[in-house]
């Protein structure tokens, strides 16, 4: 087949490189000619623009082509030379259009920032490239980053590899369809209340969400900055973990980072879950998720006991609450950051006669629907006279959500529930529907409010009533604070166990193979 | 916990986005079910508990005190919009439009 090495693992491509059996830039080159042929963007071009090819998969929004040849090259030649290289040198990836990279676009899926070049890198950006992962371009997502669907890009939406007709999740879907239709082996994605965890889940690969703060959050443009955190996507779980260990460091430029060190992810990567308990969460289960999910929950759950875990159930009270406390606090956080685009000193401006009304004309042009009332929300939350019975309340109840939490893992070692409550739905159904889209989270968004980390790792295949052919699960397993090295344990033994297929089929599935 | 017209006109104001009639007759019933479902909040006894703001206690975070380049200012005044093909720099300020009335 052309496009071979597309389909191999980030630690496939890692040893044939490093055994120089083919070269950096001949991977490059093959992941650049792939983008050229599915995702109908110019890979030289600009910042992507709409289109409505039905067939084309949307994931990236500007391809850094140029700037991946070059370091590729850069990589190739130090090898050459004999230097030490990073054990993942010359693998490509893809960054979420959140992520500020130098001398590329970062638009956030918005066309407040369509025109805008960043003059610095995130530090996420900087610790990718100083492992020599090559940056293959930026992808599309919900508009910063608010959104179940990466149906509220300004530049269109991405479309799921396993159904073109369908949605890759959000606010990450770019990245995860990158992966998942093999554009990338690895990609960054952000998540603020499941924005990497339920992509996916829907896209049938592997994504997690770090421990709150041991990512740098510097350079990444903000959404709800106690809830933002970037993470891994990948098809394989040592993927994953290979890309977040690159990532997770303490960084003196974000005030929120973590000091502590996280466990290491690999020592016992490979232990099993034997003897473990694992906290299966009531009130994330029955009602509310779809029972073709349910099913596939269950055998996966089923598995969990064949393979030694004990299941325990686990109840945490607080979490009904979750949606309602997520969707006070991220919109009031947002409505205060997203302050910072008033067409003064970078991205739109739309003239007007005085600066007030030059800042809300500018506002109301550059932002998207969702994000406008996101911003509403958030303000009016945050208002004389509401602040106390909307977001104290809401922040009161976080409290209580992370107690619940804590309590839960005094007993059991990881807690587990379905990642999304469906399989992917139908570009356009919920898109005007923000109430029905929200629930999306459900599942994802305690989490989120406690910090714990969470990964989503694919088990099994449903079909959705509405669908022709069954779509990928995925199961959510939450482990305590700086615990990520546990969650990457018990999701490796999953997939080990499972041996899911991460190759889309179906009648509208993007060809990979 | 329903807006008004009239109430979402005034967030909208304090939001500074720009708004006719027809948007905030249209976003009120909307934003009225998003705040419902979100004031189940209510619903939780929790008088006493302090609220959190983030997973971590962290507090009184400082770096060293170490000089470090800012970025370029032609990098930063690069960035500046752009209106009708004129970037919005003028010796070496970001141009804006008027904030104070003209007087008289």
């Amino acid at each position: 087949m052309s496009h071979e090495l597309c389909t191999a693992t980030a630690a496939d491509l890692a040893g044939r490189l490093t055994a120089r059996d083919v070269s950096a830039r001949e991977v490059v080159d093959a992941f650049l000619e792939r983008i050229a042929e599915v995702d109908g963007v110019d890979v030289d071009g600009p910042v992507w623009q709409r289109g409505d090819d039905p067939d084309a998969l949307h994931a990236f929004v500007a391809v850094t082509a140029a700037a991946a040849r070059e370091h590729a090259d850069d990589i190739d030649a130090r090898r050459a030379a004999g230097r030490d290289l990073g054990p993942l040198a010359g693998v490509p990836l893809a960054l979420k259009d959140v992520l500020a990279m130098r001398g590329a676009p970062t638009t956030c899926g918005s066309r407040m920032l369509a025109d805008w070049m960043s003059p610095y890198d995130a530090t996420v950006t900087r610790l990718v490239r100083e492992a020599d992962l090559v940056v293959l371009g930026k992808t599309n997502m919900d508009e910063f980053a608010m959104g179940s669907s990466t149906e509220h890009s300004a530049f269109g939406a991405t479309r799921n590899p396993w159904n073109l007709d369908r949605v890759p999740g959000g606010s990450s879907g770019g990245s995860a369809a990158a992966v998942a239709g093999r554009l990338a082996p690895l990609a960054i994605g952000t998540d603020t209340g499941g924005s990497i965890r339920q992509p996916a889940a829907l896209t049938g690969i592997v994504g997690a969400k770090p421990t709150y703060g041991t990512v740098s959050r510097h350079g990444l443009v903000a959404f709800a900055s106690s809830l933002d955190q970037a993470g891994p996507f990948a098809r394989t779980v040592e993927d994953a973990a290979r890309l977040q260990a690159i990532i997770q460091q303490h960084d003196p430029r974000d005030a929120t980072s973590v000091p502590q060190p996280v466990g290491d992810l690999f020592a016992r990567l490979h232990d099993g879950v034997d003897g473990l308990r694992i906290g299966v969460i009531d009130e994330l289960r029955g009602e509310g998720f779809d029972p073709a999910v349910a099913a596939v929950y269950d055998a996966a759950l089923q598995r969990l006991e064949a393979m030694g875990a004990e299941l325990v159930d686990v109840s945490l009270p607080h979490s009904r609450y979750g949606l309602s406390a997520y969707y006070l606090i991220a919109p009031s956080e947002a409505s205060s950051n997203l302050a910072r685009f008033d067409g003064v000193r970078y991205g739109l401006r739309v003239d007007a006669p005085t600066a007030e009304a030059m800042n809300a004309a500018t506002r109301a042009a550059g932002f998207g629907p969702e994000v406008r009332r996101r911003i509403m929300i958030g303000t009016h939350a945050l208002s004389s006279g509401y602040y106390d019975a909307y977001y104290l309340q809401a922040s009161k109840v976080r409290t209580l959500i992370a107690r619940d939490f804590a309590a839960a893992f005094a007993d059991v070692d990881v807690l587990v529930s379905p990642t999304s409550p469906a399989v992917a739905f139908g570009l356009g159904e919920q898109a005007d529907d923000p109430r029905t889209m929200y629930r999306n989270d459900i599942a994802t968004v305690p989490a989120s409010l406690a910090g714990i980390p969470g990964i989503s790792v694919p088990i099994g295949l449903a079909a959705a009533a509405d669908a022709q052919d069954p779509l990928p699960v995925g199961l959510q397993i939450m482990a305590p604070l700086l615990a990520d090295d546990v969650m990457y344990r018990i999701a490796w033994a999953v997939e080990q166990d499972l041996a899911f297929d991460t190759t889309p089929v179906g009648a509208r599935a993007l060809e990979v193979a | 916990m329903a807006l008004s017209p009239d109430e979402v006109r005034h967030v909208a104001r304090l939001a500074r986005l720009a708004i006719d009639d027809a948007e905030a007759d249209a976003l009120a019933p909307m934003l009225s079910g998003i705040l419902g479902d979100a004031a189940r909040v209510a619903e939780v006894a929790a008088d006493d508990v302090v609220p959190m703001t983030h997973p971590f206690d962290l507090a009184d975070i400082t770096r060293g005190d170490d000089p470090v380049p800012s970025l370029p200012r032609d990098a930063v005044l690069g960035c500046a919009p752009v209106v009708n093909g004129q970037r919005q720099v003028d010796q070496d300020r970001f141009m804006v439009p008027r904030i104070v009335a003209e007087e008289g």
